[in-house]
This record gives structure tokens, sequence and C-alpha cells, in this order.
């Protein structure tokens, strides 16, 4: 397609191919374009490269005495604490998030009602206001109630709670994309509403929404940090708050860099899972 | 004897558009009746209405002695002796041919495990299917997944058996297998409403034919003479569009 037939003798130029465009091709045009782009990108670079501070940045992001104090408990503590608020939740969103789902698709009004309200609540509220609420707020106004597991309950709450209207909107569009003819092929073997739902729907809907599901695994996954808000001791510190107290005690921002870092172990492996995945089912369209 | 199917002054309309008018007829036991009739003139919807998937707006619909139309009636557990084909297969994409075949009576009728997979086996034999048990539903071609999907219906053992345009999607190569094991299944004495274009069809098998145009039937009789011998206009021209080559798009 990027042939360009030769021309011997000018043709009616098409529309668009005005004579401003001082006899260059498109595609020379386009190699132009691109050379300016990476002019730019280099000259940006270098900028950037030539007025940082490199010794300060060695000291203060780079410091290896620093580093050693993370070891092991970055991974053993502070990931390990990420991991299992992340599944926590996730899980806890994962099931509310599909009931939500359902009761947006209910027969019955009231259900929608509901589903939609909560939907618009926690899609609107900035998530640390909800784990502020949760960790200080719910205890004080129902000083009897405990969470299971302390500290671990209520985070698991407080990012099941975000995440399932994230997920509640996902599962509903992928509950609409399986055709009509399933249910009612379902209906017509003689199952019920929800039986149909159980074997018939919700599988196929959820394997069309793996990708958006582990894309938010993803988010979920950052946004446990944000349970500094609820407050948490050392032992249930996660990544970035581990990161933060040691980079205060150090006055060095080592730490923070290295948790950065951790992050990015678990999320680009993740990424690259939801591209696989995505690029398959655009295949097997 | 009772009906297998009796229907009384069936109207069903979806918000003011009325697609039935008032519909009465029976089906024998044992009997094939075809429903034909032009696009959009309620063939579907009477279909429909006789396993509830549409919920009539006014009348009775009676299978098997059960007013299915009655506020009271368990329809889950109506539906399972009634068993519908329908246009688009809809088989279960995500299970294979045998478990397509198995699920409703494992989780409906809480067949065992060795029997349901038993009876779906006899039932994919009866359709001559049984070496594609183990395939999901996109490796079959179209005429191969219709008959699936009449296996998984009969495994179900019903009593009335409801097809919409069965081989309307499918290319004309592969229709015959479709209509073969159907006119076997009519032999059987399996009592059978049938929606179709196949003309052959409904000449060589329907003890009735049905003609449909505008929500009421028009005719209703031996095929003989509602296909052979129309009494009225609107079968004339219908049949006359319907058996001239040149307009195959009813
Ligand atoms: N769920 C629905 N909502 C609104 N209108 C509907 C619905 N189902 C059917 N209709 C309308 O009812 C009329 C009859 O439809 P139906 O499917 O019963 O016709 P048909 O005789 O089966 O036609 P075809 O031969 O094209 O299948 C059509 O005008 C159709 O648009
Ligand atoms: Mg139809």
């Amino acid at each position: 397609m990027s042939d360009q037939p030769k021309l011997t003798e000018p043709l009616p130029s098409p529309a668009g191919a005005v004579p401003g465009g001082a006899g260059l091709s498109p595609r020379q045009r386009q190699t132009i374009s691109r050379g300016v782009q990476y002019v730019i990108f280099v000259v940006l670079v270098a900028l950037v490269v030539s007025l940082a501070d490199w010794a300060a940045i060695r000291e203060h992001f780079l410091d290896m005495k620093v580093a050693e104090n993370l070891f092991p408990e970055i991974f053993t503590v502070a990931l390990k604490n990420t991991v299992i608020y992340t599944i926590s939740g996730y899980v806890l969103g994962f099931f509310l998030g599909l009931l939500v789902a359902l009761m947006r698709l209910s027969s019955a009004a009231p259900n929608r009602w509901v589903a939609l309200v909560y939907i618009e609540v926690f899609r609107g509220l900035p998530a640390v206001l909800v784990f502020i609420l949760l960790g200080l707020a719910v205890p004080t106004a129902f000083p009897g109630i405990r969470f299971p597991f302390d500290e671990y309950g209520v985070v698991a709450i407080a990012l099941g709670l975000v995440s399932a209207a994230y997920m509640a909107e996902t599962i509903r569009a992928g509950l609409q994309a399986v055709p009509k003819g399933q249910m009612e092929a379902a209906r017509s073997l003689g199952m019920s509403y929800s039986r149909a739902m159980i074997t018939v729907v919700i599988p196929q809907a959820l394997r069309i929404v793996i990708p958006p599901l582990t894309n938010e695994l993803i988010l979920l996954f950052k946004d446990s940090s944000l349970v500094f808000a609820i407050g948490v001791t050392s032992a249930t510190s996660e990544l970035t708050k581990f990161g933060q107290d040691i980079a205060t005690e150090y006055a060095d921002s080592t730490p923070l860099l290295l948790a950065g870092a951790t992050y990015l172990l678990i999320t680009i492996p993740l990424g690259i899972v939801v591209r696989r995945l995505e690029a398959r089912q655009a295949k097997a369209r | 004897m009772a009906h297998a199917v009796e229907i009384r002054d069936l109207h069903k309309s979806f918000g003011s558009l009325e697609v039935l008018k008032g519909i009465d007829f029976d089906v024998e036991p044992g009997q094939v009746v075809c429903v034909i009739g032009p696009s959009g003139s309620g063939k579907s919807t009477l279909l429909r209405c006789v396993n509830l998937l549409e919920q009539p707006t006014a009348g009775t619909v009676v299978v098997e002695g059960v007013e299915l139309t009655h506020r009271d009636v368990d329809i889950d557990a109506a539906r399972r002796r009634v068993g519908m084909v329908f246009q688009q297969f809809n088989l279960f994409p995500h299970m294979t041919v045998l478990q397509n075949v198995m699920i409703a009576q494992r989780r409906v009728l809480k067949r065992g495990k060795a029997e349901a997979e038993r009876i779906a086996r006899e039932n994919l034999d009866r359709v001559g299917l049984s070496e594609k048990a183990a395939s999901y539903p996109a490796q079959l071609s179209g005429g191969q997944q219709q008959r699936v999907a009449i296996a998984r219906a009969l495994a179900m053992s019903p009593s009335l058996m409801l097809f919409d345009e069965p081989t309307s999607a499918l290319d004309p190569e592969l229709v015959g297998d479709v209509l073969t094991v159907m006119r076997k299944l009519a032999e059987e004495g399996m009592t059978m409403l049938v929606v179709t274009h196949e003309m052959a069809f409904a000449r060589e098998v329907a003890d009735r034919v049905v003609f449909m145009d505008g929500g009421v039937i028009v005719e209703d009789g031996p095929p003989a003479q509602v296909i052979g011998a129309p009494r009225h206009e609107r079968t004339k021209s219908f049949l006359r569009r319907v058996l001239d080559p040149t307009h195959t798009d009813v």
C-alpha cells in the first residue's frame, strides 16, 4: 500500500493533495514528521539529564547503605501485606460486584436502584475517603462493632467496597454481551432464571471480562497503598507506607524508589498478561 | 382425548404493536403441525407463547392438560415437557456437545451423572453425532450444531417439540440432514409444532399446515388443502412467492 505509482504526467490530483505539499509524497512527509519527533525527544532527555544534580540523586535515591536496611522486610512484610490486602479486597470486591451487577439487571426496580446508588456513590467518592470513614468513623459511630481479622478485615472491606463498584459495571457489560438466545435456550430446558444465570450466562460473561477484571486487579494493587489512611502498624504496613517510614527514618528517598520498583515487579507482568488475554480474545472474535 | 396443545383466544402485544390478534388452535398428540406465513406475521411469537418465553397479553395456553398461562403454574416445571429448537441453535459455547446435552438433565431433572451421560449419548446417536460428543459447538457445522440442539431438547424426554425455523440459518446443503432427523422424529410419533419455510417438508411430513398472516390464522388444514389448494387469496399469494424460486427471500 505504500507503493507510490510513478506518474510521468500529472493526473487530476485527489482532494487534499494540494500543490503546497512542495512535491513531497505522503510517505516523505511522514518520515520528516517522525524525524522531528525523535529530535524533540532527544533534546528533552538531554535537557533533563544535564540539569539534574547526579551526585544528589545518587545520595538521596540510590543510597546502598539505606537500601540494605530494607531487606528482607520489603518482601516478607511489605509486599506480603500488599498482596494480602489486594487479594482479599479483590475477592470481596468481585463477589460484591457480581451481586451488584446482577441487581442492576434485575427485573425488580428496587434492586436496580440500590445497585445504581451503590455504584454511583463508591465510584464517585475518593477511595481514600472511604478508607478514612471505615477506619475511623465506623468504630466511633458503632463502638461495639469489630471487623473480622482486625486491620486486615477493615482493609479488605474498604478495598472490596471501592473495587466492587468498578467491577459491577464491568461485569454488567459482560452479562449483557452474552446473546439473549443463551438465556432462552436454558429457560426452554426448564432451568430457572437463577439456575440459567449460574450455569449458562455468568460463565460466558466472566470469560468476556477477564481482561478488564485483571486490569482492575492492577489498579487495586496500587490502591492498596491508600490503607495508610486507616492507620496501619509496622507489622501490617504495606509497600508505600513501609518505604515512607524508612525514608523518614534515614532522611533518604532510596526506600521509596525500591518500594516503587517492587510494585512494578508485580504490575508489569500482570499488564503483559492482560495484553495477552486481550489479543487472544481479539483473535477469537 | 386430551389435546397436546390447546390455545384459546391468544393475544400478544409488544407495547402498542399487537402481534397476535386472537389465535385459536389445537395440536393432537402425535400430530405434526407446520406453521407458515410471511415474515413478521407472528409465527415465532406464537411458538414462544406456547412455552411462555413470551408472556401472552391475553388468552390461555394449555399443554398436556396444564394451563401454562395460569398464575399459579410452576413454569420451570412445565417447560421441561416442551422442547424448543431455535433458528440460531443457541448451543452453550462454553460446554462440549456432551455437556450441552447433559447439563439440563443433571441440573433440572437431577439425573445421576452416569444416567445423564447414557441418555445424552443415546440422543446424540439418534441425530447421528455420537462421534462429536467431545467437540465444542464452534467446531461443528451449522447443521451439526442444530442436530445437537435437537438432541439436547430430546434428552429431556419432552412430549412436545417446538421448532422455530430450524433450517433457516443453514447453508442449503446442510438443511437435508436436519430435516431427516425431524422426519424420523415425526415417524416415531413425536408431537411437533414447526415454523418453517420448507414447503416440501411441510407437504410431506405435516398432518396439518397453519397459514398465519397479520397475527391471525388465515387457513388451517391438511397440507394437500392449505398448500395444494389454498382457499384464501392471502395464502395463494404467499405460496406463489415462496414456491417461485426467484422469490426466495420470504
Ligand atoms: N420482543 C419484541 N419486542 C417488540 N416487537 C417484537 C418482539 N418480538 C417480535 N416483535 C415484532 O412482532 C412481529 C412479529 O414477529 P415474529 O418474530 O413473531 O414474526 P415471524 O412471523 O416469526 O417472522 P419471521 O418469519 O421473520 O421470523 C414483528 O413485527 C416483530 O418486529
Ligand atoms: Mg420468526
